[in-house]
C-alpha cells in the first residue's frame, strides 16, 4: 500500500467525497436555516389548524376541502346555476368547465409524469447496479427527461422506402389516446373521478386492448423484417394475457358485486380489506399479466433489442419514436392505477385518507407499483417466447378460472352469511391462499410430469474442481 | 331518453379526453417538424438491416401459430365478456346459474384442452 489515501477511482472518490443531504442542510447559511425552521414551524401550526377543522367537521363539502378536488366543482356549478344564466347555457357550462378541467388535469398528470418517470427509473436502475446514473442536467439529473425530449424533437422523422403513409402516421397517436383514456374511469377521491363509467372494468378492458391495434398497424406499414416480427411476438403475447387480466377482474366483480371502480374502492374500504388479501393469486396474475400487456420486462419480448432491434417500431425515429417510448412509461403508471384501484383500495388508506387528500395515497400507492416494475426490471432476466404463452395459456388461464368459480362460492356465502366480517374474510383469505397454492402445486405436478425436473450434472470442471470451494482457494 | 341522456353525460368526457390527448401529441409531433430537420437523400430512406439492404419486401408469410393463438384468444375473449353479466348478477340468480356457467367454461375448456392435445399450443 502507498501512503496516498486518495481513493483510486474516479467513482470511489465520488462516494467517499459524499455527504448526506442533512449535512449539507446544516452547512446552508444561518438566515436561511432560520427561515427555514420559521417556515416548519408554521407548517405545522398550520396542519394542527387543519386537523381540527377536519375533526371538528368544518371542512366537509366547503370549496376549500382540497381533500376533495369534486367538492371544489359542485361549489362552482351551484354558483352558476344560482347566476341567473339561461338555463340551457348554465348546464353546459356546469357540464363543460369540470369536464375540462378534468381532461387538462389527466393530461398534466400523465404529462408530469413522462418528465419524472425516466429519470427516477435510470436512478434507480443504476442504485440497483451501484452506478451514478443522470446527475449533470440540472439538480440531481432532474432535467434529464427535458432534454431527452428536446433532443427527440430535433431529430429528423425518416419515412422508410416502401413504407404505408397512412399506416404508418397512424400508430404514434393511436398508442397515446388509449394511454390518456384508460385514465378516465380511475377514482382518485370518493367525489373526484374523471368520467365515473357504470361498466368501468368493461371499459379499462376494452381500452388496453386498443394497443395491440397500434402495435400491428406500426409493425406491417414500416415495412421491416425486424418490425413486423416483433409486432407479431407483441400481439400473441398481449392478446394472450389479456385473458388472465380478463379472468382476474372477474374475480374483483364477483366479490364487490359492481363493475364500477368507484364502488370497487368502496366495498374495500367498508370491508377494511384490500383485495390483495382476499384474492392474491388473482391480484399477481393481473400484476404479471400486465407486465406483458405492456411490455415491460421479464416479458419486453416485443422489442428485445438482443434480438430484433427495437422490434415493432424500429423504423421509427425522431419524435415518433419518443412517443411509443413515453407511452410504455404512460402505461406503466396506468396499471399501477389500476393494480392500486382494484386490489389495493385505491385512495384509501384504512381511514388515512380523512386526513391525507386521498389523491396523493393513490400516487403514492402508483409509485410504489412502479417501483416494484423497476425492481423487477434491475432482478429478472427476460422469458423466452414460447415459456411466456405457455405460461399464460396452460397455467395462468386454467388456474385462474378455477380460483374464479371458488370466488363465486365464496360471494354467495358471504352475502347470506351472518358472521363478524373479520371472521367470513378471515376464512374467504385463508381458503383462497390454501387454495391457490395447493392448485398451482398439483397443476405443475401434472404439467411436468413427463419432465425430469432434478438437477442437471455439475459441467465437469465444476466436479473436478468443487466450482465455487476451489475458487475461493485460489483467490486466497 | 332518461337513459340515452345519461349514456351521453357519462361518456362525453372519454370522448373529451382522447380530444384532448390527440391534441397533446398532435403537438408534440407539430413541435418536431417545426425543430427537425428535414433534408432529401435516397439512401437514408432504406429499410433498416444489418448492414446490407433488406431483401424482398417484409409483408410475407407469418408462422402459422400466430393465427392459432389468435383464434383460441377470439374464443377465450367472448367468452370472458359473456361472463361479465353473469358476474354482476349472479347473485340474484342462484345456484342454477353457477352450474350452468361451469358447464358453459367446461364446453370451452374442452376446445382448449382439443387445441393442447393437438399442439396448437406447442412452439416449436
Amino acid at each position: 500500500m502507498s501512503s496516498d489515501t486518495r481513493p483510486a477511482t474516479p467513482m470511489s472518490r465520488q462516494i467517499a467525497e459524499h455527504r448526506s443531504l442533512l449535512d449539507r442542510a446544516l452547512g446552508l447559511p444561518k438566515l436561511v436555516l432560520v427561515a427555514l425552521s420559521v417556515a416548519l414551524i408554521g407548517f405545522v401550526i398550520s396542519q394542527i389548524l387543519i386537523g381540527y377543522m377536519v375533526v371538528s367537521g368544518q371542512l366537509d363539502g366547503k370549496w376549500y376541502d382540497i381533500r376533495d378536488f369534486g367538492n371544489a366543482m359542485v361549489s362552482l356549478s351551484d354558483a352558476i346555476n344560482s347566476s341567473g344564466m339561461d338555463s340551457r347555457i348554465a348546464s353546459t357550462l356546469t357540464y363543460l368547465i369540470p369536464t375540462l378541467l378534468g381532461a387538462t388535469g389527466i393530461v398534466s398528470v400523465v404529462g408530469g409524469w413522462l418528465l419524472i418517470g425516466p429519470w427516477a427509473e435510470r436512478r434507480l436502475l443504476a442504485k440497483f447496479q451501484i452506478r451514478q446514473g443522470p446527475n449533470r442536467t440540472g439538480p440531481f439529473g432532474l432535467l434529464q427527461s427535458l432534454a431527452d425530449a428536446l433532443k427527440l424533437m430535433q431529430k429528423e422523422i425518416i419515412i422508410p422506402r416502401g413504407a404505408d403513409r397512412f399506416l404508418y402516421f397512424a400508430p404514434p397517436i393511436a398508442v397515446f389516446i388509449p394511454a390518456i383514456l384508460g385514465w378516465a374511469p380511475i377514482p382518485w377521491s370518493p367525489k373526484m373521478s374523471y368520467a365515473d363509467l357504470d361498466v368501468g372494468v368493461l371499459f379499462v378492458i376494452a381500452i388496453s386492448s386498443l394497443g395491440v391495434l397500434a402495435v400491428f398497424m406500426a409493425g406491417w406499414a414500416s415495412n421491416n423484417h425486424y418490425s413486423l416480427l416483433g409486432a407479431m411476438r407483441t400481439i400473441a403475447m398481449m392478446i394472450s394475457y389479456e385473458i388472465p387480466i380478463s379472468v382476474s377482474l372477474l374475480a374483483v366483480v364477483l366479490l364487490t358485486g359492481s363493475t364500477k371502480l368507484s364502488e370497487i374502492v368502496m366495498w374495500q374500504s367498508e370491508q377494511g380489506v384490500w383485495l390483495i388479501m382476499l384474492i392474491p393469486f388473482a391480484a399477481l396474475a393481473f400484476l404479471f399479466a400486465s407486465t406483458a400487456e405492456i411490455n415491460r420486462t421479464p416479458n419486453d419480448i416485443g422489442e428485445a433489442e438482443s434480438e430484433i432491434v427495437a422490434g415493432f417500431y424500429t423504423e421509427y425515429s425522431g419524435m415518433k419514436a419518443g412517443l411509443f417510448m413515453a407511452v410504455e412509461l404512460g402505461n406503466a403508471i396506468l396499471v399501477g392505477a389500476l393494480m392500486s384501484t382494484f386490489f389495493l383500495g385505491g385512495y384509501t388508506f384504512f381511514g388515512l385518507e380523512t386526513w391525507i387528500p386521498g389523491y396523493l395515497i393513490l400516487a403514492t400507492k402508483i409509485g410504489l407499483v412502479y417501483f416494484l416494475f423497476v425492481w423487477i426490471r434491475a432482478t429478472l432476466p427476460r422469458f423466452r417466447l414460447d415459456q411466456l404463452m405457455g405460461f399464460a395459456w396452460k397455467f395462468l388461464i386454467p388456474v385462474s378460472i378455477a380460483l374464479m368459480f371458488l370466488t363465486a362460492i365464496e360471494s354467495s356465502i358471504l352475502v347470506r352469511w351472518d358472521a363478524p366480517s373479520f371472521l367470513s374474510l378471515g376464512l374467504i383469505a385463508l381458503v383462497n391462499v390454501a387454495a391457490a397454492v395447493g392448485l398451482t402445486f398439483v397443476w405443475m405436478r401434472v404439467l411436468f410430469r413427463d419432465t425430469d425436473l432434478s438437477a442437471p450434472p455439475a459441467p465437469i470442471l465444476t466436479r473436478k474442481m468443487g466450482g465455487l470451494q476451489a475458487a475461493k482457494v485460489l483467490r486466497g | 331518453m332518461e337513459s340515452e341522456t345519461a349514456l351521453y353525460v357519462n361518456y362525453l368526457p372519454v370522448l373529451l379526453g382522447g380530444v384532448v390527448g390527440f391534441i397533446l401529441v398532435f403537438t408534440a409531433l407539430i413541435g418536431a417538424r417545426l425543430l427537425a430537420p428535414f433534408s432529401e437523400e435516397n439512401q437514408k430512406s432504406t429499410t433498416y438491416e444489418c448492414g446490407m439492404l433488406p431483401i424482398r419486401r417484409a409483408s410475407t408469410n407469418i408462422g402459422m401459430r400466430f393465427y392459432l393463438y389468435a383464434i383460441l384468444f377470439i374464443v377465450f375473449d367472448v367468452e370472458v365478456i359473456f361472463i361479465f353479466p353473469w358476474a354482476m348478477s349472479f347473485l340474484n340468480v342462484g345456484v342454477f346459474a353457477y352450474w350452468l356457467m361451469v358447464l358453459f367454461i367446461g364446453v370451452l375448456a374442452l376446445s382448449l384442452g382439443y387445441a393442447w392435445k393437438k399442439g396448437a399450443l406447442q412452439w416449436r
